[in-house]
C-alpha cells in the first residue's frame, strides 16, 4: 500500500472533521500501521458507532459498517465469532465507548473477543457541539457543564486492563510514532487488543477551556503527559485526570490469552468425543 | 444436523430453536428472559453440534448488535427475547430495517407494561412490533398458535428475512412458548437464501432492480461496501438530501408493501359464516374450538400480522354482519381489521380482549357471541 488513500476513500475527500481535530493524525498513524504490517484490505471489516470518530470507518475503503450509537462492541463480537478468519477494527470514541457502550466495552475486554479497538478520546461530546462526556476532566467546562465538571472521569485504559483485555495502550496524539508502533502490536494481537488515543478537539473541548488554538491543546497534551512507569510511584494518582492533572501513557499491558473465537472452537471436537 | 423427518414432542420453544436450525442458523446471542429463556437454552447446547455460533451477551442491546454483525458476514443469525428486552431492541431493528439487514427476532410476548407478568402470556407487543422504533419502515411479523407453527414459522421467519432483507419477528406467547405438542418434520424443506454479490461494490453497495431489494454483499469478500444506518444513496454513503431520503424510506417499505399478498399468510374456517371471528396466536386455538361446533359463525386466524393481510381481512369483511377481534391486550391488531373492515363495508366490529396472562377459553368466546 503505497499511498494514504489506497486505503481511504478519496471520494469521500474532505472529510467532515474541524480544523486543529486531531482524528487526521490517527488516520494518518493507522494508514503507516496497516500499510506496514501488510494487511490484505479485503479481508478486514471496519466497525465503529456514533459520534466524529466513527466516522472514520466510512472513510476506508474496506468493508465497513457505521452502527447505532455505543454497540460498535457489541457487533464486532458478532462479526468475529461468525468469521473468525476477518480482522476486526473498531473505531470510538470516548463517548461511544465509555458511556453509552460502556458495558459493552468491559464485557468484550472480559470476554477477550478478538477485535482491535481504537479509541480517540477527545473528552467531549464533539458531533453534538461538546457536552460532557466521562472523561471529560474534573472542573472542565462543557456546555452541559457550565459550573465546571462535578464528576471524575473514568480511566479507560485502566479499566480495559481491569476487565481483561490482552493489550493495552495509551498515548496522546503527539505520540506518532509510539502510536504506530501500537497499533502495529495491537493489529497484530490475539485477543482483545486497545489503543486510546488522548486527542484534541479545540472546537468543543478547547474553546470553553481556554484551549480555542489548537495549539494550545497541543501545549495542554505535552505539559500533562507522564509515562505509566513513573505514576506508579503513586505520588501520582493513576486515575487523576484532572484538567490541571496528568494523562498516562505508555503500554499497560500485555497478555496472551486465547481469544473467545479459539476457545468456543474447541468446544465441537468435546462433543464429538463424548 | 437439524431434526430428522418424524414425530417429535417438543415445546413449544425448543421447537422454534429446532426450526431455526433447520432453517441453517448459524448464530444466535441472547439474553436470558422469561418466558423465552429455553430457546437459548436449547440452542447453546445445539449450535456447538452444528458448528454454529451461540453467545450469551451481556444485555438484549447487545444481543441484537452481535446478531447485526453476524448477518453482515453472512450467517443466519437470530436472537429471542420477551417485552422487556424486545423494547430494548427497537432501536437495532430500526437500524436492520434501514441497513437491511436479514435477522430473525422471538418475541416470547408476556404480560406488560414494565416488567409484569413474567411468566405468563399477553398479546402486547402487537403494535410496538411495527412501530417500536423511530422512523418510517416496514417489518415482518409472525404469529405461531401452535408447537408446530413454532416450527414452521421459525422457518419462514429465516426465508422471508433473507428474501426481503428485512428483520421478521415471531410474535409469539407464554402460552405458545411453553406449550408442549405434536412436531411432524418433513422430510424436505424449503430454505431460502439471501442473494449474494462478490464484485468490487464500493460506489453501488445498495443499487437494487424493480424487485427493490438489493443483492447482498457479504464482509470479506473484497465488497469493500459501506453500512450505515444515515440516509444514504445506493452506494451506502451517508446523504443528507431529501430526494434520497425519500428514495430510500420509500423503497424500504415498498419492498415490502408491494410482496404483501406473497408474504401474507392466514387460515379462514367455515368461509361461508356470516359472523367471524378473527384471532392470532393462543386465543385462535380457543376459537377454533368454538366454531368447530358452530358453523353459523367463522373464523379468519392471522398467521402474518405485519403486514396486515388486508385482503383476506376485505373478503371476510365483505359478507360478514359482524366481526369479533380476539386479543390478549386492550385492542392492538383491533384497530386495523376495523380500519380494513369499514372499507369493505363492515362496520360492526367488536373486541373480546383478555388481559390478566389468561387466554380467553371456548367458553367465554362462546358466550360473548350470545352477547353475554
Amino acid at each position: 500500500m503505497e499511498d494514504f488513500f489506497d486505503l481511504y476513500r478519496k471520494d469521500r475527500w474532505p472529510t467532515i472533521f474541524c480544523p486543529g481535530c486531531g482524528i487526521g493524525t490517527v488516520m494518518n498513524c493507522f494508514y503507516r500501521a496497516f500499510s506496514e504490517l501488510n494487511l490484505d484490505q479485503d479481508r478486514v471489516v471496519f466497525v465503529s458507532g456514533v459520534g466524529c470518530s466513527s466516522r472514520v470507518p466510512g472513510y476506508i475503503r474496506a468493508d465497513s459498517i457505521h452502527t447505532t450509537h455505543g454497540r460498535a462492541l457489541a457487533v464486532a463480537t458478532g462479526i468475529n465469532l461468525a468469521n473468525p478468519d476477518l480482522k476486526v477494527i473498531v473505531f470510538t470514541g470516548d463517548g461511544d465507548l465509555g458511556a453509552i457502550g460502556g458495558n459493552h466495552f468491559i464485557n468484550a475486554s472480559r470476554r477477550n473477543v478478538e477485535m482491535t479497538v481504537i479509541c480517540i478520546n477527545n473528552n467531549i461530546y464533539g458531533m453534538t457541539g461538546g457536552q460532557a462526556s466521562t472523561t471529560t476532566p474534573y472542573n472542565a467546562l462543557s456546555s452541559t457543564t457550565p459550573f465546571g465538571n462535578k464528576e471524575y472521569p473514568f480511566d479507560l485504559a485502566e479499566l480495559a486492563v481491569t476487565a481483561g483485555a490482552n493489550f493495552v495502550a495509551r498515548w496522546t496524539v503527539r505520540n506518532v510514532k509510539e502510536i504506530i508502533g501500537s497499533m502495529k502490536k495491537a493489529l497484530t494481537k490475539k485477543g482483545f487488543s486497545f489503543v486510546e488515543i488522548v486527542s484534541p478537539c479545540p472546537t468543543g473541548f478547547g474553546r470553553r477551556n481556554k484551549m480555542g488554538d489548537p495549539k494550545q491543546m497541543y501545549e495542554w497534551l505535552k505539559i500533562k503527559t507522564v509515562r505509566r512507569e513513573k505514576t506508579k510511584s503513586w505520588d501520582i494518582d493513576p486515575v487523576d485526570l484532572n484538567i490541571e492533572g496528568q494523562i498516562s501513557v505508555g503500554e499497560f499491558v500485555e497478555r496472551n490469552r486465547p481469544s473467545l473465537a479459539e476457545v468456543l472452537r474447541s468446544i465441537k471436537p468435546k462433543i464429538e468425543q463424548t | 444436523m437439524r431434526l430428522p423427518e418424524g414425530t417429535y414432542f417438543l415445546q413449544g420453544n425448543e421447537a422454534c430453536a429446532e426450526g431455526a436450525i433447520a432453517a441453517g442458523l448459524r448464530f444466535f446471542a441472547g439474553y436470558p428472559i422469561t418466558p423465552s429463556t429455553e430457546i437459548a437454552e436449547r440452542l447453546a447446547l445445539r449450535l456447538p453440534e452444528e458448528g454454529g455460533i451461540f453467545i450469551q451477551m451481556e444485555d438484549e442491546i447487545a444481543s441484537i448488535s452481535a446478531v447485526i454483525g453476524a448477518s453482515w458476514v453472512g450467517a443466519k443469525a437470530m436472537t429471542a427475547t420477551s417485552g422487556p428486552g424486545f423494547s430494548l431492541m427497537q432501536e437495532s431493528i430500526g437500524y436492520a430495517a434501514m441497513t437491511e439487514t436479514p435477522l430473525v427476532i422471538v418475541n416470547v410476548m408476556r404480560g406488560g407494561p414494565s416488567t409484569g407478568l413474567p411468566t405468563l402470556p399477553s398479546q402486547g407487543d402487537v403494535m410496538q412490533a411495527k412501530f417500536g422504533s423511530h422512523g418510517d419502515y416496514e417489518i415482518i411479523a409472525l404469529a405461531p398458535a401452535t408447537v408446530q407453527d413454532m416450527f414452521d414459522m421459525t422457518i419462514q421467519a429465516f426465508n422471508l428475512s433473507e428474501e426481503y432483507r428485512v428483520p421478521v419477528i415471531i410474535l409469539s406467547d407464554a402460552e405458545v412458548g411453553h406449550m408442549r405438542g405434536k412436531v411432524k418434520v418433513p422430510e424436505k424443506l424449503e430454505v431460502i437464501n439471501r442473494k449474494i454479490r462478490t464484485d468490487k461494490v464500493w460506489h453501488d453497495g445498495f443499487a437494487y432492480d424493480e424487485s427493490l431489494i438489493p443483492s447482498f454483499p457479504v464482509f470479506g469478500k473484497g465488497s469493500r461496501v459501506h453500512v450505515t444506518g444515515l440516509s444514504h444513496d445506493i452506494a451506502g454513503y451517508p446523504r443528507n438530501d431529501p430526494e434520497v431520503h425519500q428514495e430510500l424510506v420509500i423503497r424500504l417499505s415498498e419492498k415490502i408493501l408491494k410482496n404483501r399478498d406473497r408474504i401474507c399468510s392466514s387460515q379462514i374456517f367455515n368461509e361461508n359464516a356470516e359472523r367471524f371471528i378473527v384471532a392470532y396466536g393462543s386465543p385462535a386455538l380457543a376459537a377454533r374450538e368454538v366454531i368447530r361446533s358452530n358453523g353459523s359463525v367463522g373464523l379468519l386466524q392471522l398467521k402474518t400480522i405485519w403486514p396486515t393481510p388486508e385482503k383476506q381481512i376485505i373478503k371476510i369483511a365483505r359478507q360478514a354482519t359482524e366481526i369479533i377481534v380476539l386479543e390478549m391486550n386492550l385492542g392492538q391488531i383491533y384497530r386495523e381489521i376495523q380500519r380494513i373492515a369499514c372499507t369493505a363495508g363492515c362496520t360492526k366490529v367488536r373486541l373480546f380482549s383478555k388481559l390478566g396472562g389468561v387466554v380467553h377459553t371456548p367458553k367465554e368466546i362462546a358466550m360473548f357471541l350470545k352477547g353475554g
